[in-house]
């Protein structure tokens, strides 16, 4: 199972790597957003994955899975939203007064 | 236990939220922010006497346990961290009153500051790895609103890739925690340094450690500070002065906590690797601030040379030596925001950022002038300003290492050099700015500046205290650099009871 989400992380930040390498603004964003998915799912696969038990610590469970990491990925994923949200009203404030969502024409200021 | 700990941060939080429903009220939102911000100086001043007198402080919180729950620790190194970053903080607010402008401050700027002040304050203060992450995001969430507040296109152009940069180091700042995590098994910075102790520093671990430096090295722009440049000279001057005072000390602060506390059991790889990064890092930003003929420019990359000395300190990795980045820490704070703040003013005068259309402002502006000039002898490190003794102890120790391991003389003859490119790149600005024929037109008519020059007279005091007064802080800095040298000191305080 390990295994499994190694690959399937390991994909992840492949597409959000090769996203953020384009010149387009969308695209970039995107990227960063599955590269965020993929660092979440490494958390739990990191936590070790287990099956048949609540994630608490109880007096009387035999067994019980990790809780934490799902802790960790709940506050990462709460910041990864909002950062999102604000990156994606910021290309658009920028797209409208820019003129333009490639990377290449948003270059410094007055390069001389 | 001690529930002052927490105050430097939670003072902030509130105002900042309470701010948030008071937008178009400008008197009170002043009023609220400079209060938290004299209540917060006023906190972590005290808090500062307990730890001089009864050694690191903690809070565990919500009363959880040490390694299980989020504890915050109070050391001599954050302590002092905080304390000048809020006296700073309060200053550029000052600024930010006059400058900043109704628009701005009717768009929730003071709400933004306090938050940005929470930010820096918690990752100063915290005793846990995955809840620096968590402060270092609320920090970079209020500098990317922040950096684009005002939305011009300038500030739009350097926020997109600002916070692109910054959500993908924050992204590998989770790999690190989760490698961290699925090794050690725990978090908590001090329980993580006892784990690292028992198992030994693996080449797996070394390699987690390597992860951290290059997301830390990316917040403190040591080496990675391409997207410094832009994104400091994009917003109004307040703004960057803070920026430019808090914002990569942040960063550097991470370093010295990690490799101080945490990975320490290798220094000849990783120290090694942090003074080869330090060394880049005076080397390309000395070139920056010599080629350049903007001010803003020569600026940011002063502030990229003062990382790379800082840096040289934690490389050196001696007591003396953090000792010495620690004054340089106190000092570069002060400095970097009183130069920003006297940069920002001169392009206000001058009416142009590029020092061709400068000239004779001495004529008009001599207060100026002169702050500028003190400003620039004491970030060059001249005694007896507050360069000088953080200055003295990283190259004193530097020559000492240089006996045992001969790179170390390049380390610090580059340290030495570069304090050399920033006296020659400020006193450019100085001359072309301040001497030579008054520019026709540019400046005809002459403003008014002394209210804008209030907080920059009260940086250069605390600034010239920091050199003159260097006795008086001696047996803080020095109970800060013990303490980093030590970690079971901070293990103890946060694990044993």
């Amino acid at each position: 199972m390990e295994t499994l989400m190694s690959v399937l992380i390991g994909v992840l930040f492949a597409i959000g790597a090769y996203l953020m390498l384009s010149r387009n603004l969308l695209k970039i964003i995107m990227g960063s957003s599955l590269i965020s998915h993929g660092a979440n799912l490494l958390i739990l696969t990191m936590g070790g994955l287990k099956k048949g038990g609540a994630p608490l610590l109880g007096e009387g469970s035999a067994s019980y899975t990790d809780p934490l990491p799902q802790a960790l990925i709940l506050t990462a994923i709460v910041i990864n939203f909002a950062l999102t949200a604000f990156l994606l009203v910021l290309a658009y404030r920028t797209y409208i007064n820019v003129g333009t969502d490639d990377m290449e024409q948003m270059r410094s200021i007055e390069d001389e | 236990m001690n529930n002052i700990v927490v105050l430097p941060l939670i003072i902030p939080m509130f105002t900042g939220l309470l701010l948030a429903f008071f937008r178009k009220n400008i008197i009170l939102q002043r009023t609220l922010s400079l209060a938290s911000l004299v209540a917060v100086i006023g906190t972590t001043l005290y808090l500062v006497g307990q730890v001089r007198n009864e050694g690191i402080q903690i809070l565990e919180i919500g009363g959880w346990q040490a390694p299980y729950g989020i504890v915050l620790v109070a050391d001599m190194f954050s302590v002092l961290l905080v304390l000048t970053a809020s006296v700073v903080s309060a200053l550029c607010i000052l600024f930010a009153f006059q400058t900043i402008g109704v628009q701005r401050e009717q768009s929730y700027f003071y709400s933004l500051f306090q938050f940005l002040l929470t930010g820096v304050n918690g990752s100063f203060l915290t005793g846990d790895i995955f809840n620096l992450f968590v402060f270092f995001e609320v920090m970079l969430l209020a500098s990317y609103v922040l950096l684009s507040l005002g939305g011009t296109k300038r500030q739009l152009k350097a926020t997109i890739k600002y916070v692109v940069i910054n959500s993908l180091s924050s992204t590998v700042f989770l790999l690190g925690v989760a490698y961290l995590y699925a090794v050690l098994g725990t978090l908590n910075m001090a329980h993580l340094s006892v784990r690292v102790a028992e198992v030994g520093q693996s080449g797996f671990l070394t390699v987690v450690a390597f992860i951290f430096m290059i997301v830390f090295s990316l917040k403190a722009a040591l080496v990675l500070f391409f997207w410094l440049p832009e994104s400091y000279s994009a917003p109004p001057t307040a703004i960057a002065s803070v920026f430019a005072a808090l914002l990569t000390k942040v960063g550097i602060y991470a370093l010295f906590r990690v490799f101080t506390l945490i990975f320490y059991h290798q220094p000849e790889i990783t120290h090694t690797l942090l003074g080869v990064l330090a060394a880049l890092t005076m080397i390309l930003g000395s070139i920056g601030a010599v080629a350049y003929r903007d001010i803003y420019r020569i600026l940011v990359y002063n502030v990229i040379i003062g990382v790379g000395f800082i840096v040289v300190g934690l490389a050196l990795f001696t007591e003396q030596a953090a000792m010495g980045s620690l004054y340089y820490l106190l000092h570069d704070m002060v400095a970097k925001a009183l130069l920003f703040l006297l940069g920002g003013i001169i392009i206000t005068v001058a009416g142009s950022e590029q020092l061709k259309r400068m000239g004779g402002l001495i004529r008009h502006y001599p207060l100026l002038g002169w702050s500028f000039l003190v400003t620039l002898f004491a970030l060059g490190g001249i005694p007896p300003l507050s360069g000088f003794p953080g200055k003295v102890l990283i190259l004193q120790q530097g020559l000492a290492k240089g006996v045992q391991y001969a790179g170390f003389n390049w380390l610090t003859a580059l340290a030495l050099i570069s304090s050399l490119f920033v006296l020659f790149s400020l006193l450019k600005i100085f001359i072309l700015a301040f001497w030579g024929e008054t520019r026709p037109g540019s400046n005809a008519e002459i403003k008014n500046i002394n209210g804008l020059l209030v907080p920059c007279v009260g940086l250069l005091a605390l600034s010239i205290f920091l050199g003159v007064g260097a006795e008086i802080l001696y047996p803080y800095v020095e109970q800060a650099g013990y303490s980093l040298l030590n970690p079971q000191l901070y293990i103890e305080a946060v694990l044993a009871r």
